[in-house]
């Protein structure tokens, strides 16, 4: 394991890895039981993550994005949330079919792990971070898994605590022995998120999925915790989805981003090809409408669409300039424009066209 | 540090509270009665008879003079005789303290060990059949009189079924005291026949105090429990595949009883004020009992002792709840 | 006129709470119309010793107690004694404890402080043993233990106006008022009350439940108004002697009281749902 490596993670746009598709999410479907009636969050949602791909979900506050997270980690509120329909496929095994407890037992927290939005209220303030880490090595300690020599009690937890101390160290935590023995709230914001990314690299998962890893801190301190987290993930060759508002992380940190509208996701491309050549009037609307690179989604015309009545069809067309009839009535299928460049539109903007 | 902070701020404010109550006493016994004395010797007692019981008293003296003898009375451990039997006071609320205590921690034990479980069962699976029916029952126990339902057992298991003992604490002399508690007692005396006979006895007033008490606790665990299920942590928990069972009885429960321990002195409260009727009505040898007594025979003076011992047990109560609370909840301690 | 009209809205749909209010209104009914729905309103007064301890029948419907005097028409005029008591007890412990708290938590200073160690003395014993001992000092009348439950429970209002007075106080638009020069006496009826109203009707109809409850209590100690009145808590006293028999005797009068607290109690717990946006929020998640 490497841990020294060179500051220029913000170039990153070829598509180096992603080849192999590590999850694959398609036509999902969730609904929500709301006090006004059923709010169809999620319609018909693709995503795919490769194998080490660091990929971007972009949109504005309430397109869904926190929904799909929890949707493909399992996570959903069990009252009110309904999957409608779709699959999500991990390592070619489909989730949705899986029972719960082996959901929680074989993949939440060893082959997929999860960075919280809020790192002040996702530690359980009761009791140490330390105890907390523990028992989560408890249950996904690595060396648990089938294909690992086996280990004694012991000597695992020894392993463990040596493992969870030098990664405390690598995600800049100085004195990781003390830190463990103190209460959340004993903890900076910072401190507590970026244990959290550690706690997510613990299990040595394949994918990490990210909800606004960021939000809740600082902006200072914002860019430090993404960057270590994007320095970890190529580290360990572990796939992230990373959830945001701020196009400007987007870029930075992101291999492939994809862009989801009210519950729909409309366009997903390389940072490069999606900054540069964006296809979508959508996505062309979101960064003419950035005042520059650093500005998170804010202001364009027209208002967010309801989910209890959504707009049928494309859910974009009431706000969009090009929009036709045809779109009123049925949602684009994905048109595929360049290397994994797919866009969700009848009249998308083709290469070379702009 | 907070919690040195509060438990020395509490400890302050003891004795000026207790001073304050016994003030309040004083004033209601000494103050508004037109003559105790005259009352307590009977209509036939003679004019000096009368005096003479009031010198013996010390109710001749001027009422701030009363006061004075009375606090440091108390600040010795002194609470006046008892002006029906000319007893000490003290000495009578102390012999009969254990009784209560055994009754109302077998009561807190009874309740805290159903109720919690009840109210996390209720919580996670919220608007099952379980949790109406515990809804119910709450909403029943909060509602019900204490003396009524103790009438109803007595009616229903004592008199009806004779499975349990109609009232009283033991049946012949029971084990020697030792802490004054009979199951405890009969436990370290090995005396199998004391201690079934012992428990068949504070079967039905401890059951008739749990219900109002376990009632509160289901409820404020429910409460607890449902907050921390809905709070970012829990999702946390689980997105990071944490076994659901750990989820709930540790993490959800530490948190949910945190609040809870919040409510034994509120408990307590219930449970004193419960084991006055309680203990009436089944002629339960302790305080409340005692109480109802000096009630019947306007023994002025035995209440306020009454008063002011469930004050001192009850400020007791809260006070070690707080330091409780202090400990087992790291944002209070630190 | 819109508020009341949305809480009626949320009475409705909220059930339970409707229930505690066709309760209460139940009780307010059979207490006035007590002398027409009563079968034999004449006993509240007179025995007919040749009758006594009858069973339920078409005559009695609660059966006839140890004066064969008739239980029902005995437990419709109780609710009067049970009324009157409640309403004039916890009227007066919010006129004394509202003005308190407010005053108490407007000003800072040593006498808020001083108020509020007096209510803490208050609060420090169990309410009836305190109740207990003003009830017996005065002698046992439905005057004396209205006074009692007076002078014990007003601390709970005291308390709760003081706190809630105190979080208004940072309010802004508090603040603006004190600002713009208006008299604290004027800032406190007009804005500081009407902002705690509600908390306050929450706590008040869920402090009927357990005032009822320490009032049968006294009742049953026999520090309630004296015999022959129909006082439930001394029913079920005089019923003790002639138990198992006379099952009836000690069943309605508590069946009476267990009605009304709960009523009481589910309409507060409705009122609390529908009035405290606080735990209206956490009520969402829980459904
Ligand atoms: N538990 C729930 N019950 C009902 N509706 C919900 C629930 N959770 C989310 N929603 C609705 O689903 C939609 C998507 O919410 P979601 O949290 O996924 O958005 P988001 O993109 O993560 O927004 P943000 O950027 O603000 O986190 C919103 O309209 C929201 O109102
Ligand atoms: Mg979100």
């Amino acid at each position: 394991m490497t841990t020294e490596h060179g500051p220029s993670v913000t170039t990153t746009t070829t598509p180096r890895r992603g080849t192999r598709a590590l999850l694959e999410v398609r036509d999902l479907e969730v609904s929500f039981a709301t006090d006004g009636g059923v709010a169809r969050v999620l319609d018909r949602v693709d995503l795919r993550i490769g194998e080490g791909e660091i990929v971007g979900l972009v949109g504005e506050s309430g397109c869904g994005k926190t929904t799909l997270a929890r949707a493909i980690l399992g996570v959903l509120p069990t009252n009110s949330a309904r999957v409608g329909g779709g699959s999500i496929h991990f390592q070619g095994e489909s989730l949705l079919d899986k029972e719960p407890d082996t959901l929680a037992r074989e993949v939440r927290g060893r082959e997929i792990t999860f960075v919280p939005q809020d790192p002040f209220g996702s530690f359980n303030p009761v009791f140490t971070v330390g105890a907390q880490i523990r028992d989560l090595m408890r249950w996904k300690s690595p060396a648990l898994r089938g294909d690992r020599p086996p280990m004694g009690r012991r000597e695992r937890q020894r392993a463990d605590h040596a493992r969870v101390v030098e990664l405390l160290r690598t995600v800049q935590i100085p004195q990781p022995e003390q830190a463990l023995a103190k209460y959340p709230h004993e903890l900076s914001g910072g401190q507590r998120q970026r244990i959290m990314i550690a706690m997510a690299l613990l299990p040595e998962p394949k994918l990490i999925i990210a909800d606004e890893p960021t939000t809740a801190l600082d902006v200072t301190i914002q860019a430090q915790i993404l960057k270590l987290l994007r320095r970890l993930a190529e580290d360990h060759g572990v796939a992230v989805l990373f959830t945001t508002h701020d196009l400007g992380t987007a870029y930075e940190i992101c291999d492939r981003v994809t862009v989801m509208y009210a519950g729909q996701e409309m366009e997903s491309a390389t940072s490069e090809a999606f900054f540069n050549h964006p296809a979508h009037p959508y996505t062309r609307k979101l960064l003419d409408s950035l005042p520059s690179r650093d500005r998170g989604l804010r202001g364009i015309p027209g208002e967010i669409p309801a989910l209890v009545k959504p707009p049928p069809g494309c859910r974009f067309h009431p706000r969009c300039d090009r929009a036709t009839e045809r779109c009123a009535r049925e949602r684009p299928s994905t048109e595929t424009l360049g290397h994994a460049h797919g866009v969700r539109c009848f009249h998308p903007t083709r290469p070379g066209a702009s | 540090m907070k919690l040195l902070v509060l438990v020395l701020n509490r400890t302050f404010w003891f004795f000026p509270t207790l001073l304050g109550l016994l003030v309040i006493t004083f004033t209601i016994s000494h103050v508004i009665p037109a003559d105790p004395v005259a009352f307590v010797a009977g209509d036939n007692a003679t004019t000096e008879q009368v005096e003479a019981l009031r010198k013996q008293l010390g109710l001749d003296q001027p009422m701030h003079v009363q006061l004075y003898r009375y606090v440091l009375g108390v600040a010795q451990g002194d609470l006046g005789v008892s002006l029906y039997t000319l007893r000490p006071i003290a000495e009578d609320i102390a012999s009969r303290l254990p009784a209560t205590l055994e009754l109302t921690l077998f009561a807190v034990l009874l309740s805290t060990l159903t109720g919690i479980p009840l109210g996390v069962l209720s919580a996670v699976h919220r608007n099952s059949v379980l949790d109406h029916v515990l809804r119910v029952f709450t909403v029943s126990g909060l509602a019900i009189a204490s003396f009524w339902l103790a009438i109803l057992l007595q009616l229903l298991f004592a008199m009806r079924l004779g499975w349990t003992p109609l009232q009283g604490r033991i049946d012949g002399f029971g084990p020697d005291t030792v802490t004054g508690f009979m199951i405890v007692d009969s436990l370290i005396a090995w005396d199998l026949e004391s201690l079934g006979d012992a428990l068949a006895h504070i079967v039905l007033p401890a059951l008739t105090l749990t219900f109002p008490a376990m009632a509160t606790i289901v409820r404020f665990t429910r409460a607890g429990v449902l907050d921390a299920i809905n709070s970012n942590y829990v999702l946390y928990e689980q997105a990071m595949g944490f076994p659901r069972r750990a989820i709930v009885w540790k993490y959800v429960l530490r948190n949910a009883l945190i609040g809870t321990v919040t409510q034994i002195g509120l408990i307590f409260g219930i449970l004193i004020a419960g084991a006055v009727v309680v203990e009436a009505v089944f002629d339960w040898p302790g305080l409340g009992l005692y109480a109802v007594q000096s009630i019947l025979q306007s023994d002025y003076n035995a209440i306020m002792g009454f008063t002011l011992a469930s004050g001192a047990l009850f400020i007791v109560i809260n006070l070690l709840v707080d330091i409780i609370h202090g400990f087992i909840d790291p944002r209070e301690s630190r | 006129m819109d508020t009341l009209r949305f809480l009626l809205r949320k009475l409705v749909e909220d059930r339970v709470a409707l229930l505690g209010a066709v309760i209460i209104v139940a009780l307010v009914l059979v207490a006035v119309l007590a002398p027409w729905m009563a079968t034999h309103p004449e006993d509240v007064s007179e025995f007919h010793p040749q009758i006594r301890l009858q069973g339920p029948s078409a005559e009695n419907f609660f059966g006839t107690d140890r004066m064969g005097s008739d239980i029902y028409s005995r437990i419709l005029y109780g609710a009067r004694i049970t009324i009157t008591i409640a309403v004039i007890a916890i009227g007066a412990s919010v006129l004394i404890g509202v003005p308190i708290g407010l005053v108490a938590g407007w000003y800072h200073g040593w006498f808020s402080d001083a108020l509020m160690r007096v209510s803490d003395v208050f609060l420090s014993v169990p309410q009836i043993v305190l109740a207990i001992a003003i009830a017996q000092t005065l002698g046992p009348s439905i005057e004396n233990v209205i006074l009692a439950l007076s002078a014990t429970y007003w601390p709970f209002w005291a308390r709760l106006v003081y706190a809630e007075t105190r979080s208004l106080k940072n309010e802004v638009f508090i603040e603006a008022c004190i600002a713009l020069g208006a008299s604290p006496l004027r800032v406190m009826t007009l804005h500081v009350l009407p902002n705690i109203a509600s908390s306050l009707i929450v706590r008040t109809t869920i402090g009927m439940g357990g005032t009822i409850l320490t009032a049968a209590a006294l009742g049953f100690l026999g520090l309630g108004p004296p015999a022959p009145s129909p006082e439930w808590g001394r029913m079920i006293s005089e019923s003790r002697e002639f138990l198992p028999e006379a099952w009836w005797y000690a069943t309605a009068p508590g069946l009476a009281i267990f009605l009304v607290v709960m009523g009481f109690n589910l309409f507060g717990d409705g009122l609390r749902d529908i009035l405290d946006p606080r735990i209206r929020r956490s009520r969402r998640h829980d459904d």
